[in-house]
């Protein structure tokens, strides 16, 4: 099992979600930006939150044109995993792994706290570890996570079962009250809030490490 | 050569942005303002056989995020 985490200029989450890949049994690589391959059989990749290159023009747009990306991308188009994270979700949607786009949050302010949230859907392997409905408190700390999509990308991710998370309280104004979604495969999740911070009980909350467990697991059977 | 590149949220999308301005507008005793949208300038300098064609590319590519965003290109000597 082996996981890869994508380090940009400017990526802050990088080291955390690599102690949670490694904590639930994945053999972890930082994979530098300006890398133009994954390594040799990487089951899933990370991409983590941050501030990848300032987030300069738009959130995740540079990065979204790294040649990395484009690896990231092919592993994707063959069915690989991918986990978008915060800046990690605005890189994905950039690159058009996933629909729609994140703006800037209603309120105007960068929001840091704990968020309630519903788990949309277990049907995936990042998910399987919950119940649909299940209730998680995670952390989120973003400016920009105002999910934002047209009339049929929002009916598509509702009918196809794609929403992962769902806020509790919305933060942000996001369309739906959505926090994380699915790619059509569901192999690929974007989601705003951070489970990589909640996975040892000395973060002040275990509720990410179900995500990570049921990735291994999940995984290994691959 | 030179091109300017004006990139605005599209009509529909909610410009918080553009919206705070206006508040802050009327706050100011500023009575006549129905509406702000907030967008950016992205200014050029183009290389001899650049062509509008390529400004467009780089704004599908790069510049504007079309999912959101909607772009104007303008060419000048």
């Amino acid at each position: 099992m082996k996981a890869a985490v994508i380090v940009f200029p400017g990526s802050n989450c990088d080291r955390d979600l690599a102690v949670a890949f490694r904590a639930a049994g994945f053999e972890t690589t930082m994979v530098w930006h300006k890398d133009g391959a994954l390594p040799e059989g990487v089951d899933i990749v990370g991409v983590p939150g941050g501030f990848s290159y300032g987030d300069y023009l738009r959130c995740g747009a540079i990065a979204a044109q790294s040649p990395v990306m484009r690896a990231v991308s092919a592993h994707a188009a063959r069915g690989g995993h991918v986990l978008g994270i915060c800046n990690g979700f605005q890189v994905l949607c950039e690159t058009r792994l996933l629909p729609g786009a994140l703006m800037r949050n209603a309120g105007l302010k960068f929001v840091c706290k704990m968020q309630r949230l519903s788990v949309g859907t277990a049907d995936s392997a990042f998910t399987a570890g919950y119940a649909a409905g299940q209730e998680v408190t995670f952390p989120i700390a973003h400016h920009d996570g105002n999910y934002v999509a047209d009339a049929q990308t929002l009916a598509s991710l509702e009918a196809e079962d794609r929403i992962a998370f769902r806020y509790i309280g919305n933060p942000n104004g996001a369309m739906g009250d959505i926090a994380g979604i699915l790619s059509p495969n569901r192999r690929v999740l974007g989601l705003m809030p951070h489970p990589e911070r909640v996975v040892d009980a000395a973060q002040g909350g275990t509720d990410g490490a179900a995500m990570f467990r049921a990735l291994a697991e999940a995984l290994v059977a691959a | 050569m030179k091109a300017t590149v004006t990139v605005m949220l599209k009509q529909g999308v909610l410009d918080p942005q553009g919206e705070a301005v206006k508040s802050a507008l009327g706050a100011l005793g500023f009575a006549g303002v129905e509406g702000v949208r907030q967008g950016k300038v992205i200014e050029l300098d183009l290389a001899p056989g650049a062509t509008e064609a390529d400004v467009t590319a780089m704004c599908e590519k790069l510049l504007a995020n079309t999912v959101i965003e909607s772009y104007r290109v303008e060419m000048q000597g």
